[in-house]
């Protein structure tokens, strides 16, 4: 089973990052952009089929590793 | 007393480390390995800089799950002294041993250059020997320094007496309430971004880190009594 895990930084915490781009995008001309966030996309393989299990498992994985819930958000999405 | 300085993948500051236990108090000082799974011969636990397993994923993040952390766990549960210092202080915060989390300077910029840093807690075990209001001049050197914690975090560290540095007039970072080192709850465990390991002599720029080792010995002796002193 395949899973994606997408980590953002929390909406009340400072993207330096995210801000950076807003402004070379803002150069570019593209005023329009009113906000960037910049986050992680993770792939991971997983050998079970279970649903249930896979998610209790990424969900594991995301808050003790993948993401650091003091500053940021995690999303999973299983596929298939 | 017996001092470890911590060795993972990347670390790059435990040469400064031991260095600076040798120079400054002359301690027995032992580098420690990542897989290490034995620290009950240590009183004092040191976590340097660098750039543990590469700072992939985050700052610290995986080196918190190295075999060593667990007895770095027990240590400061146990009381001993740990400090851990810019990324021993991110990987302290990531094992959840201190509150809050390391981000990037909000100017985006590595910020490497002398700091003043004003001594907020005199009464750790690594700050005694200051006085509270000192301000002291110890260099920084890192891109993810900026301390985050939430508004009720904040408050319960201002409640507890655990802002321990702060900043003095420019914020290198963006961090919050301009904190530059945390310490828990009891006071053992301290983990500050800017390195007093590279402090301790003139000739470096500053001595004013020499104090932080001297308060670690001084808080050790006065734990054990002088009749075990060396």
């Amino acid at each position: 089973m395949k899973a994606k895990v997408y980590v953002t930084i929390k909406e009340n915490v400072l993207d330096p990052q995210g801000n950076a781009v807003q402004g070379a995008l803002h150069t570019m001309g593209f005023n329009d952009v009113s906000k960037v966030r910049i986050g992680k996309y993770l792939e991971i393989d997983l050998a079970t089929n279970d649903r249930a299990q896979a998610e209790a498992q990424l969900k594991e994985m995301s808050e003790k590793l993948l993401a650091n819930t003091v500053v940021e958000d995690y999303r999973i999405e299983l596929e298939g | 007393m017996n001092f470890a300085v911590l060795v993972f993948p990347g670390s790059n500051c435990d040469i400064d480390c031991f260095k600076a236990v040798e120079d400054t108090i002359g301690q027995p000082v032992d580098y420690v390995f990542h897989t290490e799974t034995d620290l009950s011969k240590y009183d004092a636990i040191l976590v340097p800089g660098g750039f543990s397993y590469g700072d992939y994923l985050r700052c610290g993040a995986i080196a918190q799950f190295a075999p060593v952390m667990a007895e770095v766990r027990k240590a400061a549960e146990a009381g001993k002294f740990v400090l851990g210092i810019c990324n021993g202080f991110q990987i302290l915060t990531e094992a959840g041993l201190l509150p809050g989390a390391l981000i990037r300077n909000d100017s985006l910029k590595f910020r490497c250059h002398q700091v003043d840093l004003v001594v907020e807690n005199a009464t750790t075990a690594f700050t005694n020997a200051y006085a509270q209001g000192d301000i002291i001049d110890i260099p920084i050197a890192h891109g993810e320094g900026s301390y985050f914690v939430d508004d009720a975090t904040l408050a319960t560290l201002k409640a507890n007496n655990q802002i321990v540095f702060r900043y003095s007039g420019d914020n290198p970072n963006g961090s919050v309430d301009h904190i530059a080192g945390v310490c828990n709850e009891a006071g053992n465990v301290v983990g500050m971004m800017p390195h007093p390991e590279r402090a301790v002599k003139d000739i470096l720029g500053s001595a004013d880190g020499v104090r932080m080792f001297e308060s670690v010995l001084k808080s050790w002796r006065e734990r054990n009594g002088a009749a075990s002193v060396r």
